[in-house]
């Protein structure tokens, strides 16, 4: 009786070793952090909270540029991040003397923020670069650290995008 | 040949020492940083957003995001009236370099920052396979690079678009809600550059954070409600034809 | 590359994360379980006129599960880890719990099923055959030599269970593909709870074709004449799955365009403008409305042999089409609109690329290839003097 069926015992034994060497195989392969905190490997949190940071903050870049941080108190952009506008500084902080942040093109870099734009909120302060300046790079006027300018006439510094939208036809 | 006793006392033990190994291993140890007192979020105060793209520039450089991909970006809406519905959208390069100037038209303009939501009911989770990508305890939605096979399946599953896959790695890739800054007590890098406020980082498990006082005063949405995803990031004062 | 786009995409959505290849797998899959279930008519519901196609549809569906991995694995971002699917699988994924589907079918359904059928002929050809082909057939008789009358009824028995166990393990195989897409509640061309049903039934249709095909290239290549009785049977379960997968089809199209919800205009603009070809004209026209309408000629009027073995062809090739033409249409279809339901991308096919052109087709074509090998190995004709004259013989397959 069994001869007849020998071959699916045969059969039912490579299955039950093809079994055995799939779990073998499984507790060698599955990291040992894996289930954890939950379906994933655990330590896939440390490494990805251990990833160096590239901003600075801007404690930081006060903590050396000191005469900046008064300059920036005195103006609107007291708000103003430092890397909003010069980019990340981390690596510039940690080595000062040989990572050197380069300078910025300002006709770039206040436009996207201060371009007049429908979609900003109306409040906000923004000009239209043409009818501002006249092409001029910003900095001709304003000193970015410390943007506004004081004792000038209300035409000049204080562009109101509205009320020049409304002249044209 | 015949399976004899001998076979099975060989066989025994092996199974059995493969056993202990098949249950789960050591734990690493765990960080200074404590998950469960956290449940991380987002505010997004859209009245106040310029569409400056600060925060997509800082997004990159701090997370070393490649050309082409976005793990935020910026989108401009121009509503015709009451044509709610049917919006003009656009997003040129995810607006890192900001928008270009916009003609006013009949209707209202605003912008809407995006990022990964950080779903507590996950979808892109839900859909791994291999459990690459995951939920924190501290309610960060992450991937695992050393696991992940690069199927994209999560990427078909999340409903906001957020998610990429890595030219370089070939494994998926999103917004981390800068898990590396916030764990050590730093804000995100897109926080951190917003020149009006309009992104703030959110700890929901917090008492002193100002979220919760700001949620019970003001009208917030999350995108995608009816996708019931458990979306943590809130949209103040966000448009019904916003998508 | 610049990818062009129409109206507005979220910026991440623009490049189409699945490929052709990925409109590769569940056509191939789908021939799979099509094929399987062709073979299940005869040994399970006894329908004895499709009985010379019973080994050639086992052997058609092997063919196809073999090679099925293989689009997976090209368009992975990293194949070398797929193992992680079977060691740690994301119990709430489809696509992780599909894994062992796949396995379980392979392993517990068709491979143990044609080795039952076959296991008399490999043992009298472990005797006959020389060199390294009576090696693989020693390897395959799994060191046994019986082929008693008891032991071959014995198979007989436990073949017809795997079978029984085959057919919904057939209807699992692919109805588990139609909800890796449909239950993606992200995508509202792909979310739906009749994406599961319409990829069994058309996966039917398309097995059914194939091995119909098959049969006739087959036998034409052989020399031997078609079993027209054989083919007016398969025919006919053609005829009447196809009009079932219609159907279900129109009811998810017409309940779509009726409800109208917030994704149909932008769903409906996509059909009429980039899918118009591929859905309308080689999807419905003539992968499905012309094989229906030509089949159904063939039960309704009186066509000589000839004529009908004519229109058998065109359909079957019809139908290939057409089943094609759907996978196409779900997969690249679902990834050409926006998220946003504002905007569209187009999908840029490499040829000579990992996930290309040239290696969808060459992916096409190793079924055949291996086909042909398994046929020489175990030769599944009726009519053939390849096996030695034995004493028992088993209720079906060989002759």
């Amino acid at each position: 009786m069994f001869k007849d069926i020998e071959h699916l015992v045969r059969l039912a034994i490579v299955m039950a070793l093809a079994i055995l060497l799939f779990i073998i195989l499984r507790a060698v392969a599955v990291p040992k952090s894996f289930g954890q905190y939950g379906h994933y490997r655990g330590a896939a949190i440390t490494e990805i909270a251990s990833r160096p940071v590239a901003l600075a903050g801007r404690q930081v870049c006060e903590g050396c540029h000191t005469d900046v941080a008064a300059q920036k108190k005195l103006g609107s952009h007291v708000v103003l991040s430092c890397e909003a506008c010069h980019g990340a500084q981390a690596k510039h902080a940690d080595d000062p003397a040989n990572v050197t942040p380069p300078k910025l093109d300002t006709a770039v870099v206040c436009a996207r923020c201060h371009e007049a734009n429908s979609a900003k909120p109306k409040a906000f302060p923004q000009v239209v670069t043409a009818d501002h300046s006249g092409g001029i790079v910003c900095d001709t006027c304003h000193q970015p650290h410390k943007p506004n300018i004081e004792n000038t006439p209300a035409e000049s510094a204080q562009t109101n995008t509205s009320k020049k939208k409304e002249a044209k036809p | 040949m015949k399976i004899t006793r001998r076979h099975l006392l060989l066989l025994l033990p092996a199974a059995a020492v493969a056993w202990k190994y098949v249950e789960a291993g050591t734990p690493e140890a765990a960080p200074n940083y404590k998950l469960t007192d956290h449940w991380w979020g987002m505010l997004i105060d859209i009245p106040k957003c310029i569409g400056c793209g600060s925060c997509v520039r800082a997004c990159s450089e701090e997370n070393g995001v490649p050309d082409g991909y976005f793990r935020t970006w910026i989108e401009r809406y121009h509503v015709a009236d009451w044509k709610i519905e049917r919006p003009d959208v656009e997003s040129p390069d995810g607006g890192k370099q900001g928008f270009p100037p916009g003609e006013i038209g009949d209707g209202k303009n605003f912008f809407v920052p995006k990022l990964c939501n950080h779903c507590a009911d996950s979808p892109c989770t839900q859909v791994c396979p291999v459990g690459a990508t995951f939920v924190t305890p501290d309610g960060v939605v992450l991937v695992d690079k050393e696991y992940c096979l690069g199927c994209r399946y999560c990427v078909q599953a999340c409903p906001y678009g957020c998610r990429f896959i890595h030219p370089k790695t070939n494994t998926a890739e999103k917004c981390t809600l800068c898990y590396h800054r916030i764990t050590k007590g730093l804000t995100t890098a897109c926080c951190e550059v917003c020149p009006t406020g309009a992104r703030q980082l959110a700890d929901l498990k917090n008492p002193k954070d100002p979220i919760h006082e700001f949620l019970r005063s003001h009208t917030v949405q999350v995108l995608k409600p009816h996708m019931a995803t458990g979306a943590k990031v809130f949209y103040n004062g966000m448009d019904g034809s916003v998508r | 590359m610049q990818i062009p786009v129409e109206g507005f995409m979220y910026p991440n959505e623009v490049e189409l994360q699945w490929s052709v290849l990925i409109v590769l797998y569940p056509f191939i899959t789908g021939l799979v379980a099509g094929a399987f279930i062709l073979a299940s008519l005869e040994r399970v519901f006894r329908v004895e006129a499709v009985k010379p196609t019973y080994r050639l549809a086992l052997l058609t569906a092997l063919s196809f599960l073999l090679v099925a991995p293989l689009p997976l694995q090209l368009h992975l971002g990293h194949p070398e880890r797929s193992y992680e699917m079977y060691f740690s699988p994301h119990r709430s994924s489809a696509m992780a719990m599909f894994g062992f589907v796949y396995l379980w079918y392979l392993m517990a359904v068709l491979l143990l099923e044609i080795w039952l059928d076959y296991r008399r002929d490999i043992i009298q050809k472990s005797k006959t055959s020389t060199g390294l082909l009576r090696f693989v057939y020693r390897i395959l008789t799994l060191g046994s030599d019986n082929i008693s009358e008891r032991s071959l009824k014995i198979d007989e028995r436990v073949g017809y269970f795997i079978t029984l166990i085959g057919i919904p393990s057939a209807f699992l195989l692919h109805g588990y593909v139609g909800f890796i897409f449909g239950s993606v509640k992200a995508n509202p061309w792909w979310s739906s709870p009749l994406m599961p049903i319409v990829f069994i039934f058309s996966a039917m249709v398309s097995g059914i074709a194939t091995v119909m095909l098959l049969y006739m290239l087959s036998s034409r290549l052989r020399g031997k004449p078609i079993d027209i009785r054989c083919l007016d049977k398969i025919a006919q379960y053609l005829l009447y799955t196809f009009i079932i997968d219609f159907s279900f089809e129109m009811l998810d199209l017409l309940q779509r365009i009726y409800e109208a919800d917030e994704s149909f205009r932008s769903l409906d603009f996509m059909v009429h403008t980039r899918l118009w070809t591929s859905q309308v004209i080689i999807q419905i026209l003539l992968g499905t409305v012309t094989p229906i309408a030509l089949l159904g000629l063939t039960q309704t009027l009186k066509l000589t042999d000839t004529v009908r073995k004519r229109i058998y062809a065109i359909s079957g090739c019809l139908t290939i089409v057409g089943i094609f033409a759907m996978r196409w249409n779900v997969v690249i279809g679902g990834q050409l609109f926006s998220k946003s339901f504002l905007g569209y991308t187009t999908y840029k096919m490499g040829f000579a690329t990992r996930e290309g052109l040239l290696t969808a087709i060459i992916l096409m074509l190793l079924p055949f290839a291996i086909l042909w090998i398994l046929v020489k190995l175990l030769p599944p004709w009726l009519d053939a003097e390849s096996f030695p004259a034995s004493g028992a013989t088993p209720a079906h397959g060989t002759g």
